[in-house]
């Protein structure tokens, strides 16, 4: 089994804030992230997949088509947008680095061929990142 | 494959004038800690033996042109489990966990053995 790994940015920004919190709850749990003007970040994604390398090309997946699924379905949808206003799994659910991690996930599982999606992986900052394997 | 096939497949890949990467090996070997070194394994010995079997071999080569690359298109993949084979055959010195290749700033390829 080989493990292949393409990586893209996106910027996007974000508010963490749950109506059903007091405003102080939401600023005691969200901090500086309940900025009710948003924030934003550069993320970086990491899309793994796994396969059996083809004989006949060598290859566990053809890199055109997983990148043109990650933009299709991922980075044309949250590159540049307000995620609580613009991503429709975000207009009731928080846009937390673990649940854009989710989404993402959901997005592409059904969309590859030949491979497996293995990991989604979310760079928040360079040092902060989520993985998320799909669910156990 | 015909050449229309090459050519859908492999793209810019197919170029016969072939084209270069700047690629970076990883390799991650696994053991306990030797009490009186206080290491896993002698890195000196490590980087010894991939100059010597992994880069001497494949480094400024045009890997087509390579006898390990007779049957197989050099591709990442590919790379990647000959790279694995070579280290798990050859270092006895820690467990081999895998073999991870940066092709390019964007993609990279990783092989831990069959599962």
């Amino acid at each position: 089994m080989v493990y292949l790994t393409r990586k893209a940015e996106f910027s996007a920004s974000h508010v963490y804030h749950n109506p059903e919190f007091t405003p102080e709850k939401n600023c005691r749990v969200f901090g500086k992230c309940n900025n009710p003007h948003g924030h934003g970040h550069n993320y970086t994604l990491e899309v793994t997949v796994k396969g059996e390398v083809d004989p006949h090309s060598g290859f566990v997946v053809d890199l055109k088509q997983l990148k043109e699924v990650m933009h299709r379905e991922v980075l044309d949808a949250m590159d540049h947008r307000f995620l609580n206003k613009e991503v429709p799994e975000f207009l009731h659910r928080i846009p937390t680095t673990e649940n854009i991690a989710i989404a993402i996930w959901q997005r592409l599982v059904s969309k590859l061929e030949r491979a497996k999606l293995h990991r989604v992986r979310v760079y928040e900052t360079p040092d902060l990142f989520v993985d998320f394997y799909g669910e156990a | 494959m015909s050449d229309a096939e090459n050519q859908s497949t492999y793209g810019k890949c197919n170029n016969p004038y072939g084209h270069g990467h700047n690629y970076t090996v990883e390799v991650t070997v696994s053991g306990q800690v030797d009490e009186a070194t206080g290491m896993v394994c002698n890195l000196v010995d490590l980087d010894g033996f991939i100059q010597r079997e992994v880069l001497d071999r494949y480094d400024h080569q045009n890997l087509n042109t390579l006898k390990e690359f007779a049957g197989e298109v050099p591709t990442t993949e590919n790379l990647c489990i000959q790279i694995y084979e070579i280290v798990h055959r050859g270092f006895r010195q820690a467990h081999l966990e895998r073999v991870r290749i940066e092709e390019t700033m964007l993609n990279s390829f990783e092989y831990a053995g069959e599962e």
